[in-house]
């Protein structure tokens, strides 16, 4: 069974085509891991057999860990909030219902930062996921369930979502795959909505192959959301081997000691490889770039603090006790079911929004937006890619940041000028580091972004990176 | 940067009920957060186009025709107090 654990979803779901591997079997192997989380990194589990008629198509048997963000139809959905606890959505998610139709089923709900609010996991009304690679750190957020349940052996694969960083930062602080496409290539209807101009659907994985899969199966437009259009001539298995006649860029603005030096490292270690196979490293300015972390931090609130408004105890979730009149009703709601991040969130976003400083600040920020946008296409224009690391730092101790929330935002340097700008990111891990306070060695990931829709081509050269880099650590699974 | 009065009044606004501990901590962490956002405030961004989409789409349409929906008792299964097909609610005035 062990063995069964150890492919990737492309093997198994070759197997699986192939009569190798029955279905139901591979299915119940990973039940069977999955009811051994010890990582906090579920909040619901399919226990119960799964129908394996009708499940061929390339995913066919593949199990998948759903971020608790996506809608499932009778089964619970809390979005990591204590509001919606108890929630079983009427309808199921346009990303999950692909995944469905691709063969693929779900295996289970993780667990995340509340509404996706978060860069550790720690914002969860249901408790921090631990790191597989050392439980006493966070495992990133906000997607930190399905990354951990990824890294450390509970699922074969998930599906994530990110606004600014929230697939790949978890991706890269637990070892493993995680895209972010273009804004528009995946549906978000039914994906519980944060900031609905930046969040995107994405999916974690071991490898670049097992994400182009996933994503195949993922992209397309859907009726039901009218911002997605899909990737035109869709995505296949990548194969490239070598990097000859692409260009890297760096951005210039890049200061070399904002990240820890064990990352710094990594990097550069990543960047001549990538000349190993040929391809060209040079410099890039993205000179905007720098202001990314304060323009999102008004959108994203901004647009929260308006899409959070619904949850008001009238028609689905919780409803509080203490209700003399309808404004207490709400109030009270609210006041009891949304976690301290969600409130320092909401709180932002409708002071950013209320009459007098709107235009200092939400028209401002999108201003910004236009210019950080322009940056990326300036660069594209001189090279194929842009990289950076995922994330500044190693994973973190678990309560080493909550207290300051600013410093948390700033994890999300690399990640949100992506974000802002519409456009893919991959984040592949690419060596271990030790942390800046010493101690075991930790994942790093590598980040490569690239236009809007040329998520072939990024697939394509993470593939060739990939192969080149050999990422083989496994986390230890110590007694933690 | 923003000062007690301001988060009572955006709390009110938002509909949240803070509690006096959380009040003395978000007028300090949300000052913090705006000192670093304020940055923005600053740059000289006249005559920029603001992006409220990244992705170039306008006016996308669909046939006027109707479909099925959510059946009002599938929509009404997860209120907290349904009532008669309707969600039910506190009085808007407790002593009315």
């Amino acid at each position: 069974m062990a063995e069964l654990l150890e492919l990737t979803v492309a093997e198994a779901a070759a197997r699986i085509a192939a009569t190798e591997l029955s279905a139901e079997e591979y299915f119940a192997a990973w039940q069977a891991a999955a009811a051994g989380d010890q990582l906090n990194a579920y909040l619901y589990r399919v226990e119960h057999p799964v129908d394996h008629q009708a499940m061929d198509g390339p995913l066919g048997g593949i199990p998948v860990a759903v971020k608790d963000i996506f809608c499932t139809e009778g089964s619970p959905t809390t979005a990591g909030s204590r509001i919606l606890e108890g929630y079983r959505p009427p309808y199921t998610a346009t990303a999950v219902r692909r995944l469905d139709a691709a063969g693929a089923r779900v295996l289970g709900k993780t667990n995340m930062d509340e509404f996706a609010m978060g860069s550790s996991n720690e914002n969860s009304a249901y408790g921090p996921v631990l790191n597989p690679w050392d439980r006493g750190r966070v495992p990133g957020g906000s997607s930190g369930g399905s990354a951990a349940a990824v890294a450390g052996g509970l699922a074969p694969c998930a599906i994530g979502t990110d606004t600014g960083g929230s697939i790949r930062q978890p991706a890269s602080l637990c070892g493993i795959v995680g895209l972010k496409p273009t804004y528009g290539a995946i549906s978000r209807y039914g994906m519980i909505a944060f900031a609905s101009s930046l969040d995107q659907c994405g999916p974690l994985t071991r490898d670049v192959t097992d994400a182009a899969l996933m994503l195949a199966a993922l992209e397309g437009r859907d009726p039901c959301d009218s911002t997605s259009v899909g990737i035109e001539g869709g995505i296949v298995t990548p194969s490239r081997e070598d990097l000859k006649g692409l260009r890297f860029g760096v951005p210039g603005e890049l200061a070399r000691d904002s990240f820890e030096p064990g990352v710094r490292a990594v990097f550069e270690a990543t960047l001549a490889r990538i000349e190993e196979l040929g391809g060209e490293v040079a410099e890039v300015a993205l000179p905007s770039a720098e202001h990314g972390i304060s323009a999102y931090y008004v959108i994203a609130p901004a647009e929260a603090s308006s899409n959070l408004a619904r949850y008001d105890g009238v028609r689905y979730g919780m409803r509080s006790e203490q209700a003399a009149d309808l404004l207490e009703m709400y109030e009270s709601t609210r006041a009891e079911g949304f976690g301290v991040e969600v409130k320092r969130r909401i709180m932002l976003g409708t002071y950013a929004l209320s009459s007098g400083y709107y235009d200092a600040y939400y028209g401002q920020a999108q201003k910004v937006r236009t210019k950080i946008a322009e940056d990326f296409s300036t660069a594209f224009g001189a090279v194929d890619f842009v990289v950076t690391p995922t994330s500044p730092s190693v994973a973190f101790g678990l309560g080493e940041k909550t207290d300051d929330p600013l410093s948390m935002y700033l994890n999300d340097f690399f990640t949100v000028p992506m974000s802002l700008a519409g456009i893919p990111a991959i984040s592949i891990p690419a060596g271990l580091a030790a942390p800046e306070g010493g101690g075991a060695e930790l994942p790093v990931g590598f980040q490569i972004a690239a236009p809007a829709f040329a998520e072939q081509k990024l697939l394509e050269a993470a593939y060739a990176l990939e192969r080149a880099v050999g990422f083989a650590a496994r986390p230890g699974g110590g007694d933690g | 940067m923003i000062d007690r009065d301001q988060v009572l009044h955006v709390a009110r606004l938002a509909r949240l009920r803070l509690s006096e501990d959380e009040v003395e901590r978000m007028t300090g962490e949300l000052s913090g957060i705006l000192e670093h956002v304020d940055r923005i405030g600053r740059l000289d961004l006249e005559g920029v186009e603001p992006t409220s989409h990244v992705v170039a789409l306008e006016n996308v349409l669909r046939a006027d025709q109707p479909r099925p929906s959510l059946a009002p008792e599938v929509a009404l299964e997860q209120a907290p107090e349904p009532l008669d097909g309707a969600f039910r609610v506190p009085s808007p005035q407790a002593d009315a």
